[in-house]
């Protein structure tokens, strides 16, 4: 029987797929025409698109800027033949740029908050990416370049753009060969920054510092022998001591021999990005420890902490940010004995702080809910105390399933910065854009100082956001 | 007890504030600077300019007080203050004066212990139409949708107006002076009332300024001017005193350019104008004694930034863009509202 079977000898070449199940009109097909309701939406979303971009466009593009004011504008507008769809007025930007970032700080120390916002990126780097060696450098190198050209923009002198570039060489040296050192910095920050925004003596805001070092001197001196509180109360007194009896004498000293001083800045003068990003870093920077303690002390089996921590909470997160703020303003004053006077960016800070501790106390308390019953037993197991336990066991699980409520907590706290103009402080959005429109060159600009604004924030804001999915993803153990 | 100890912090706060505001001149000379509530910005009264330097009709006054007391026009820090914090600013101390073109009303000066010790801007509230509406009285806006801020005298002054004239409107409420621009320019209101001065600079920032009148009516009183707290009189007076000097050198054609001239010769010239001499310190009259500042305080809050007319012209005059004519505010001498008790 002759043998019929056949056996291909090679393989077929695979052919391409049917044009409907690949490339774009796969994609296309899928995602926005998959069935009659979602392609009747999508041709829908792109009508609006389309109307959107065709009323914005022209009037972007036909924007002007340069110009000395509005009147300005709209003649080169006019000249240019589009006068019809009109043209946006950037050279209103161009030309008060500084108060929108600045306020009325003196433009001769502009140098000073641009130093210290670009320390607070290499202050932030050990935080953001604890150990990790050219993340740490890389983010202290570009910062550097950046501010050298920036502070070369702003027409600063030579020798205060060398000392920074000199500064910034260093902590990139230092962020190269021992990563985890930067901490130090990240320590040293509030008070470097304190001292370059506000100016005045150096000694002064060393003499402060020094409170905070001989707390913790006597805190690690003692801790072992009393406990962790007691210790810190202790710690606490000394440090008030030193600031309310020792330090002006000292310092006094200090300055009269060894006089280094920058020239003094009232909190009244600052204003715009700087006002929003000291009070929204200040308030971030803070909320977050005295949020945990918050959450904890909700937990905790004693009464008292427990009541305090729950009447804290509950009360601000009961009260509109604005109420706690006309409080700041008004109602510190007629407490206060007369003539305290308490600087009122000084005042709105603390409100502030307060207001977003209770947020994140309670999205810490989510955290803290969520873990398993079996972790603190486990840390009991293991023979550790109670603040042991917290730091090593459950804090970083806590924090870390908490990251995007803490994250969101932030982005609307710096949002919320703007809410400083009712108080009368001049925030970018209100305050600043009410200062510039008031002169008669640009009176009658409506969209775009809320445009140029709100570009910097949507920038601001969505880098945190970014920042946060990017830490989710790496602190990420399970395999979900 | 708890509820007594409270009671009687809050009862020993309240008397030690309440005498701590007897000598604000003390305090002003003490601190060696005025602080002065001013707005957060108003075209031509008050807001700093592009260095930062504040300007303005009613920042040229508070300088004006400064000179007076402290013989400085630039040891004066501006507060900005927003329609809902300025008077509590004052009250709680916060601000030594506020300037910062507040009406005079009743219940302000009685019910929350203010003193208003001067008037220098006399205003009125006002209508603004588009031409081609084909309105020439305020009284054909029959049914008009009309713009207006909210929160403010304006906004009762409006409805009591169409009210009495027996008309209807439909209030188009906006947040700030820009949004009303924003919102009248588009076309959602037919009208937009403010005070007289606030229209005449919005119609002024406007792209077809011709295209738009200002109705013939003002319906309202609006007497502006500084503000102290209540009970320290002579800080009152000091202020009054300064913006009376103002007017008192327009009226004696005494200019920040040519005051000098005339200090020489008044002091040359025994038969000088003696208000003149008077109000200047010049020889041995000393009128600051009284009031407890130097004899140069009128001098020096006249070299400040002129007179009352100079601070005028120069920051809402006819020769800047915000075009305002003296209306009221022109001296008495001229048909206007603006009169100084005499000097003597």
């Amino acid at each position: 029987m002759a043998d019929i079977s056949f056996v291909r000898h090679q393989m077929l070449d695979p052919q391409a797929p049917p044009t409907s199940q690949s490339g774009v009109v796969k994609w296309l097909r899928e995602n926005l025409f998959s069935g009659p309701l979602n392609s009747v939406l999508t041709i829908l979303a792109l009508i609006s698109i389309y109307s959107l971009i065709k009323g914005a466009m022209p009037w972007l593009l036909n924007g002007v800027w340069n110009a000395n004011s509005l009147t300005e504008c709209r003649q080169i507008i006019a000249d240019s033949g589009a006068a019809e769809v009109g043209g946006a007025c950037w050279a209103m930007v161009r030309v008060r740029w500084n108060q929108f970032i600045y306020g009325l700080y003196p433009v001769a120390e502009y140098w000073r908050p641009t130093t210290a916002f670009a320390l607070m990126f290499v202050a932030l780097a050990p935080v953001l990416y604890y150990g990790l060696q050219r993340a740490n450098a890389l983010m202290a190198g570009i910062v550097g370049v950046l501010l050298v050209l920036a502070l070369w923009g702003l027409g600063t002198d030579g020798y205060h753009i060398a000392l920074s570039a000199a500064v910034m060489a260093g902590l990139t040296a230092l962020a190269w060969v021992a990563p985890k050192k930067l901490v130090w910095v990240t320590l040293a920050f509030p008070a470097v920054a304190y001292w370059l925004l506000w100016g005045g003596s150096v000694w002064g805001t060393v003499g402060a510092v020094a409170g905070f070092g001989l707390f913790a001197l006597v805190w690690s001196l003692t801790q072992r022998h009393v406990g962790v509180v007691v210790a810190a109360a202790i710690g606490l007194i000394a440090a008030v001591l030193w600031w309310s009896l020792v330090q002006s004498h000292i310092t006094g000293v200090l300055a009269q021999w060894f006089p280094i001083e920058l020239r003094y800045v009232r909190s009244d003068d600052f204003g715009g990005f700087l006002l929003a990003f000291v009070i929204g870093i200040t308030a971030i920077s803070a909320s977050l420890p005295i949020g945990i303690l918050l959450a904890l002390g909700r937990q905790s089996n004693m009464l008292l902490v427990k009541t305090l921590s729950v009447s804290f909470i509950e009360f601000f997160r009961g009260v509109p940010l604005i109420t706690v703020l006309f409080s700041a303003n008004f109602m510190l004053l007629y407490f206060l004995p007369p003539r305290t006077n308490f600087d009122l960016i000084l005042r709105v800070i603390i409100v502030v702080i307060i207001f977003a501790s209770a947020y994140i106390a309670e999205v810490v308390r989510g955290g803290l809910a969520a873990l398993p019953r079996g972790q603190y037993e486990a840390a009991d197991a293991l023979g550790l105390d109670y603040w042991q336990a917290q730091r090593l066991i459950i804090m970083p699980q806590a924090l870390k399933i908490s990251i995007p409520g803490i994250v969101s907590s932030f982005i609307g706290l710096f949002k919320d910065t703007t809410l400083v103009a009712l108080v009368g402080l001049m925030d970018p959005l209100q305050g600043v854009r009410k200062i510039v429109l008031s002169d008669t060159a640009w009176r009658g600009i409506y969209w775009e100082p809320f445009i140029f604004v709100g570009v910097i924030f949507f920038v601001v804001c969505f880098s945190m956001s970014r920042y946060s999915m990017y830490l989710e993803r790496k602190l990420k153990t399970d395999h979900r | 007890m708890n509820k007594s100890v409270l009671l009687g912090t809050v009862a020993a706060a309240t008397i030690v504030a309440g005498s701590a505001f007897a000598g604000t001149l003390d305090d002003v000379k003490a601190r060696g600077e005025l602080i002065c509530g001013s707005n957060t910005g108003l075209t031509g009264f008050g807001a700093p300019d592009a260095s930062g330097n504040w300007a303005g009709f009613d920042v040229d006054l508070c300088r004006a007080v400064a000179a007076a007391v402290l013989g400085d026009p630039t040891k004066v820090k501006f507060v900005p203050t927003t329609g809902e914090t300025r008077f509590t600013a004052l009250a709680s101390g916060e601000v030594d004066v506020l300037v910062r073109n507040s009406t005079w009303t009743f219940s302000r000066d009685n019910d929350l212990k203010l003193d208003f010790v001067a008037v220098n801007y006399y205003d009125g509230q006002g209508f603004m139409v588009k031409k081609d509406l084909g309105v020439s009285s305020a009284k054909e806006l029959d049914g008009a949708t009309v713009c207006i801020q909210t929160g403010t005298t304006t906004e009762l002054n409006l409805a009591d107006f169409f009210k009495s004239n027996n008309i209807s409107y439909t209030p188009v409420t906006v947040a700030d002076d820009s949004e009303a621009q924003r919102q009248y320019e588009a076309g959602a209101c037919d009208a937009f009332t403010t005070d007289a001065s606030g229209l005449a600079s919005t119609r002024a920032a406007m792209a077809d300024p011709a295209n738009h009148i200002i109705l013939p009516e003002i319906i309202s009183k609006e007497p502006l001017g500084p503000v102290v707290r209540h009970g320290d009189n002579n800080w009152g007076d000091i202020v009054r005193w300064s913006y009376f000097a103002l007017l008192i050198a327009e009226e004696k054609g005494i200019t920040k350019a040519n005051i000098d001239d005339i200090v020489k010769a008044a002091t040359d010239d025994a038969s000088y104008d003696p208000e003149v001499k008077r109000l200047l310190g010049v020889g041995d009259n000393d009128t600051g004694k009284l009031m407890g500042v130097d004899a140069k305080w009128a001098y020096n809050a006249i070299k400040a930034g002129g007179n009352y007319g100079e601070i005028f012209e120069a920051n809402i005059g006819s020769a800047t863009p915000i075009g305002l004519a003296r209306g009221l505010n022109a001296l008495w001498t001229e048909g206007g509202l603006q009169y100084a008790p005499p000097l003597r």
